[in-house]
């Protein structure tokens, strides 16, 4: 995809699997930026108000076919997409995703949506600056998820796609198979490839120095009082 | 009324779980704009083809149980941006096509579509959708045994809509696209470039156009001759 921006913003986005350890990273990073007094706003998958009650109600029910799941989600990012990440990057924002559209190429693709036509759906949001894909152990990042045998919902656990009957085995092959999506993506998305094993506040250290050189940011520091 | 296809097929890519060749009822759509008469039209349609002793199953815009209601309110406070408003309407299709058209054309039904993806991806256009992006969007769509384009001049259209309700619709007017501060400047431009993207599709797509501007017993004499045939073909 050729959808590189030219606005003044910066958009920074975190892909990897649940237990990955991404949503802290981002967290960090945020708390980084936001301790220099710089312009940062977060946005994280699936949050959007006016989509919420559609999500909620097809999964509760199990309404949801991979199209529909795919449509729902694409609708929900391009409200926020829309309202909220476009407008600040124009406006000079530093944009922070929890997921970004390779959470949906990974899971459609793994639902057995076209990836030409997931692809195609997405198209209208640009690429970030940087992508971090944090890269954890399939094991790890279940035994993460798993150790408290947490009540796994059908579709997080890919119940729907019939993979096994107990939700603890599907939820297994299910991430397995989207490790597998995001592993094709390195390199043709440009992935930053970050080793999620290592202690956090080290890839925090990491992350922050991968960050510091690519975006000029005293830049985005809020003039005259915050 | 050469045309015909034979058998079931996609558009684009066919959706997960679907095989087209089990489906063997007829698909019939109706297009046209609000105060067209189609949904006149639909209900003969419908009773004639129930007297005939064929099963019947209607769908139209706006009517999944998935998304419904909450597209319903966002239309009202007019909070939705293009895409995202583009892509609720998606999935408000997906979801009846996969709940109720392909399981009843599965089992032997006719289906008839009170609009379909056309009127769909008309407004997206006029309204400065991506085409290619449009397309692509709605290729999951089964193409249809039959769509008939009910064509009734923008003057036959205020006057009815005027008939119906005594007022012109917001989105029927195309006011959220600032054609003119005046709803009825804006009704007629609004559904001149909605003829002009049907009249473009009308090709593409293969639409048998029918002349709404008649009374309704013609068109559904016209009607009825046409989907006699549509039946008549076996896959």
């Amino acid at each position: 995809m050729n959808n590189s921006h030219t606005f003044p913003g910066k958009l920074i986005a975190v892909e990897g699997l649940d237990g990955s350890g991404k949503s802290t990273q981002i967290y960090l990073l945020k708390r980084w930026m936001e301790m220099q007094n710089l312009k940062v706003f977060f946005t994280e998958w699936n949050s959007s108000v006016l989509v919420r009650e559609a999500t909620r109600k097809g999964k509760k029910r199990q309404l949801l076919t991979p199209t529909t799941f795919s449509l729902v989600h694409a609708t929900d990012f391009a409200d926020r997409y829309e309202r909220q990440v476009l407008p600040l990057l124009r406006a000079g924002y530093i944009v922070l995703a929890d997921r970004y559209i390779y959470t949906a190429f990974a899971r459609d693709i793994v639902r057995g949506c076209d990836p030409r036509w997931v692809r195609t759906l997405y198209s209208f949001a640009v690429v970030p600056d940087i992508t971090f894909l944090f890269d954890t152990p399939l094991n790890v990042a279940l035994d993460r998820i798993l150790s408290g045998r947490p009540k796994l919902k059908y579709f997080e656990a890919g119940m729907d796609l019939g993979l096994a009957h107990d939700p603890y085995d599907s939820f297994r092959l299910f991430q397995g198979r989207i490790y597998a999506e995001y592993r094709k993506m390195v390199d043709t998305e440009s992935f930053v490839v970050m080793d999620g094993m290592l202690p956090v506040e080290q890839q925090q250290a990491m992350v922050r120095k991968y960050v510091e050189p690519k975006i000029d940011l005293p830049s985005f520091r809020w003039r005259g009082n915050p | 009324m050469s045309a015909l296809k034979i058998g079931k097929r996609f558009y684009g890519t066919k959706v997960p779980g679907c095989e087209p060749a089990q489906l063997k009822g007829k698909l019939i759509v109706l297009e046209g704009a609000d105060g067209s008469g189609r949904s006149t039209q639909i209900e003969m349609l419908n009773a004639w083809l129930e007297h005939l002793g064929y099963g019947t199953v209607n769908v139209g815009l706006k009517r999944s149980m998935l998304v419904s209601e909450e597209l319903e309110r966002a239309q009202q406070g007019n909070i939705l941006s293009h895409t995202t408003r583009s892509l609720f309407y998606a999935t408000d299709f997906a979801d009846q096509l996969e709940n109720r058209i392909i399981p009843a054309l599965r089992a032997g039904f006719v289906v008839l579509a009170d609009r379909y993806i056309y009127t769909l991806m008309a407004r997206d256009i006029v309204r400065g959708g991506d085409r290619g992006w449009v397309k692509s969007l709605y290729s999951i769509a089964l193409v249809p045994d039959v769509v008939f384009y009910l064509r009734v001049s923008p003057q036959q259209l205020v006057e009815r809509n005027f008939k119906k309700t005594t007022t012109l619709n917001y989105w029927e007017s195309g006011m959220d696209i600032g054609l003119s501060r005046d709803m009825f400047e804006s009704f007629m431009s609004y559904q001149r470039l909605m003829q002009a993207e049907f009249g473009r599709m009308q090709e593409e797509y293969g639409f048998e156009v029918i002349n709404g501007n008649r009374s309704p017993r013609a068109i559904a004499n016209e009607l009825r001759a046409k989907v006699q045939h549509v039946l008549s073909v076996i896959p």
